[in-house]
């Protein structure tokens, strides 16, 4: 199968796609990009979140196939200086597996709702496991790319 | 350089909050985890694992697989050129097996293909011709029933610890006894388990991997592979959290194995389901305390008996043991003790290091008992807590005195007066009651509860190990502006040691650039990232190195102006008599300054089969929680509303990454205390994902006030005490006490899930 997609503003296209193969492989494997994390390929860490049309999905729960014609964003094309920054200064990040995905997430809820209050951004990232921080200075970068935005 | 530069002050250092030098890498994707890792003409590999807990292997056919398209090797037993054992404290566990099979998952055979799927494929077709073998699967029954087949040479029991102390026949006016149990626990650190060896011209080989112990590792594949030290170099890649996870061997040896045979590099990544049986987990515990008093309060004995189960291979079994034991009794004065406890051989899955290691168990029994004893003396359980606490000059059981600040008594009231949060108001948002979103209650059954937790952990190796670590530091001019290169084998594994070393070098060495050397084997060993220690080990390799580096460097401008290197200083940038700058660093680097240094720190001795050691362990660190919850008592959902720590550090080098520590530590104290337990039936894990194994989200974890104090340890570099376990073992009790005042049950095992809560998991009430 072949697959032709839109990913970070560039058309990309792989020859020899498995029916049963997901996008985060298609990503990390055929197309070199590594940001999306494999940490359960099971849809349940969200590591490897990238927004498909602008909405944000699990990239292992999608079938390569399923992204034909369309327009993915990953981590690498996720050009939000406000988001990036939060997370280093606010100490969101430690192991920093978890971190590619949170900022896709991050970057399409602030897209969505540039003020979110804290229990939608709960609900966000709901889908996001972090091992290592807590979520707390998550919280924070997240109302400071948010406040930063806004200002 | 002008002298407007040089007065400028160095920022970053020991005590402020620098970002981490990996952190932009990290938000953008381009940080490359052990899992990222590619090579041209690589190969990946496979493992063969058992499906039975004990079995005798009669034979392996490899047939099949080899003839499987893409396949370069399959090897087995008799294809490790070295000593087929390894093991981190007892060599008993073998790379691939060789007659028996001790555990679910245990590795038989290894296979390297051109793809990952042809790997797999072939690891399925090699058979392997089992006779299964009635499995040992009860702890308690593993340590002394002698009618069992002994899973090792020297039968089942891995280590039997005792502590006497005191009265052996104490008498008390108030009893209070209760058997605890706990589940098993997994690290479920989100990198999984990754390499990539690369096969060498000089026969050797390079491994790239994620790991806690460069040195640990190299030891072991060395010698597994049959190879000079100096032939096989590890250098670390991103580590996606660890925990205690990535003490043992995982990919290791197999994958260097591959790489030797194949001539080929050789990538191994194991998935998630692979990660749950490919590494060790927390000891599952059977624990019965019986603890005396008299009726105002008083502490008159402790008699425990503590099960570990340590599952087919011993991992750090012997360790849990010996923190079990020897920190038992908790940050309390306990004149009569009698304690023991047995890490034993099962055929479950190996169980090894997990943050708290040994103290996480012991803590849950102990604390649920000081709270078991305030109810039955009808006193506040805080108050209770704080009329036995250990105080400064007070001895252990162990015989050891505690000879540095023991801050309980502040850490209790200042808990204290935090402020509640306020009562649940009638009406709130669905979102703050237990059961969330789902929508399973609107305020009606709700009851809350306040729990306290305290404890005592040892930092660093105990027993007489040889706990020390190793840095290189150099000094030099790049570019006209000094630079300092540090390099150790420190194991940065998202704790955030990179910076630490940074900012020490920039206050010992008044340099504004400091690089952090990538970590390999080529340099002396670290140690573990692992018992609160690399801070203080590490940390105080990098003080006595930059130390000898500035030594050098006054030196030089002493001779050249004829002055004592005593009165000389070197900050920012310059180096000065008297606040008077005498020559900017840049004049006096002309050549490069280089020192390498070992921090070694006090002795510490093993306990004797009473239990008594002067000095077990090096130091001790003390926190405390307070936990409120909400309870749905209808459907035994649990929301906690507020989990609150005050915690001594002895000094805090990085604040907010102190912060991050005591967070993520509560987090997955949390974890334990409600959802997490890896469930094993007959030896084997049935729920080894993440949508079966639950790690708490950001909907379960709740606002932490965290109040942090400053007492130093005069005995430690800078006055550090380690930070990153306590807050794991103190969360745990609290929560569990917030749940049984809310409830009124028991609750003597956790995790306390909702059926558990309701008394519906069909197990014995203790």
């Amino acid at each position: 199968m072949r697959v032709t997609a839109t990913v970070n503003g560039r058309e990309r296209d792989a020859d020899g796609v498995w029916e049963c193969e997901s996008l985060l492989t298609l990503l990390r494997e055929r197309w070199g990009l590594l940001g999306s994390k494999n940490a359960c390929e099971q849809g349940e860490c969200g590591s490897c979140t990238v927004l498909l049309d602008g909405a944000a999905v699990c990239s292992c729960l999608v079938a390569a196939g399923q992204v034909q014609g369309r327009e993915v964003q990953t981590v690498e094309g996720v050009d939000d200086p406000a988001v990036h920054r939060a997370f280093a200064d606010e100490g969101a990040v430690q192991c920093g597996f978890c971190t590619p995905g949170l900022v896709v997430a991050v970057h399409g809820l602030l897209r969505r709702n540039p003020a979110p209050a804290d229990p939608e951004i709960r609900e966000a990232l709901a889908g996001n496991l972090c091992r290592c921080t807590g979520y707390e200075k998550i919280l924070d970068a997240v109302r400071s790319a948010a406040e930063e935005a806004r200002s | 350089m002008t002298s407007t530069e040089h007065a400028s002050r160095v920022t970053g250092g020991v005590g402020e909050s620098p970002a981490r030098p990996d952190a932009t890498l990290k938000t953008s994707g381009e940080f490359a985890f052990a899992s990222d890792l590619v090579a041209e003409d690589m190969l990946w590999g496979a493992t063969v694992r058992s499906p039975h807990p004990y079995a005798r292997i009669r034979g392996v056919d490899v047939g099949p697989a080899l003839a499987t398209a893409g396949v370069f090797a399959v090897l087995t037993h008799e294809d490790v050129p070295g000593e087929n054992a390894y093991g981190v404290k007892v060599r008993d566990q073998p790379v691939l097996a060789v007659d028996v099979v001790r555990y679910v998952g245990e590795p038989v055979a290894i296979v390297s293909a051109d793809s990952p799927e042809a790997a797999r494929l072939a690891a399925e077709r090699v058979v392997v011709d089992y006779e299964p073998l009635e499995p040992v699967l009860d702890p308690i029954r593993a340590a002394h029933d002698k009618s069992l087949p002994a899973l090792h040479e020297n039968g089942n029991v891995v280590r039997h610890q005792r502590i006497r102390s005191g009265d052996p026949d104490p008498r008390a006016e108030v009893v209070v006894s209760a058997t605890y149990t706990i589940g098993m626990q997994d690290q479920a650190f989100l990198g999984p388990e990754a390499g990539l060896a690369v096969p060498a011209e000089d026969g050797g080989v390079d491994l790239y991997l994620a790991t806690q112990d460069l040195h640990s590792d190299l030891e072991q594949t060395a010698r597994a592979l049959g190879l000079a030290e100096d032939k096989v170099r590890l250098t670390m890649s991103g580590v996606g959290g660890a925990f205690g996870g990535r003490e043992d061997l995982s990919i290791q040896v197999h994958c260097c194995l591959l790489a030797l045979r194949t001539g080929r590099p050789v990538k191994m990544v194991h998935g998630r389901e692979e990660s749950f049986v490919g590494h060790v987990h927390r000891h599952p515990a059977r624990m019965r305390y019986e603890h005396g008093a008299t009726r105002d309060g008083e502490l008159v004995y402790i008699k425990a008996q503590l099960y570990f189960d340590g599952g087919a291979y011993a991992s750090k079994t012997p360790v849990v043991v010996s923190n079990g034991t020897a920190l038992g009794t908790g940050p309390y004065v306990v004149p009569n003790v009698e304690l023991d406890a047995w890490g034993v051989y099962t055929n479950n899955p190996p169980c090894g290091a997990m943050r708290g290691l040994g103290a996480v168990q012991p803590t849950f029994a102990y604390e649920s008992q000081m709270d078991r004893l305030a109810e039955a003396l009808g006193m506040d359980p805080v108050e209770l807590r704080l009329r036995n606490v250990l105080t400064e000059g007070d001895r252990l059981p162990t015989g050891q005195v505690v000879d540095s600040p023991v801050a309980v008594p502040k850490l209790l009231d200042r808990l204290r007066g935090m402020p509640l949060p306020p009562s649940l108001p009638s009406g709130a948002d669905v979102r703050d009651l237990p059961g969330g979103v789902s929508n399973t209650t609107h305020g009606e059954g709700i009851a809350r509860g306040v729990g306290y937790g305290v404890t005592i952990k040892n930092v660093c190796y105990s027993e007489g190990a040889d706990d020390f670590s190793t840095a290189r530091v150099r000094l030099e001019l790049v570019g006209g502006e000094p630079l300092a290169t540090v390099h150790t084998a420190a194991a940065e594994v998202g704790q955030g040691i990179v910076t630490v070393q940074q900012q020490i070098a920039r206050t010992e060495l008044g340099v504004r650039r400091v690089n952090v050397h990538p970590n390999d084997t080529s340099v002396g060993p670290a140690g573990s990232s692992s018992a609160s220690r690399q801070t203080y080990v590490t940390g105080g390799a990098v003080h006595a190195a930059c130390v000898a580096v500035r030594e050098v460097v006054l030196h030089r401008v002493a001779d050249e102006h004829a002055v004592a290197v005593d009165a000389l200083t070197l900050t920012d940038g310059a180096v000065s008599l008297d606040g008077e700058v005498l020559a900017d660093l840049a004049e006096v680097l002309d050549t490069a300054v280089e020192e390498k240094r070992e921090f070694h720190h006090r002795p510490t001795f093993p306990m004797d089969d009473e239990g008594a050691s002067d000095r077990v362990h090096v130091q001790h660190a003390f926190s405390a929680h307070r936990a409120v919850v909400d309870v749905d008592t209808e459907l035994g959902l649990v929301k906690v509303v507020a989990l609150d720590c005050v915690q001594d550090v002895g000094r805090a080098m990085h604040p907010d990454a102190v912060l991050g520590q005591i967070q993520g530590g509560a987090t997955q104290g949390l974890g334990l205390a409600l959802m997490e337990e890896v469930s094993v039936s007959d030896g084997r894990i049935v729920n080894g994902s993440f949508t079966d194994y639950l790690i708490p989200t950001v909907l379960d974890v709740p606002p932490m006030r965290i109040e942090v104090l400053e007492e130093a340890d005069p005995n430690a570099p800078y006055g550090v005490r380690g930070v990153g376990e306590p807050p794991t073992i103190t969360a745990t009790p609290a929560v569990v006490a917030a749940v049984r005042a809310a409830t009124g049950r028991e609750l003597t095992h956790i995790p306390v899930t909702p059926t558990r809560l309701l008394g519906l998991d069909g197990e014995e009430q203790q």
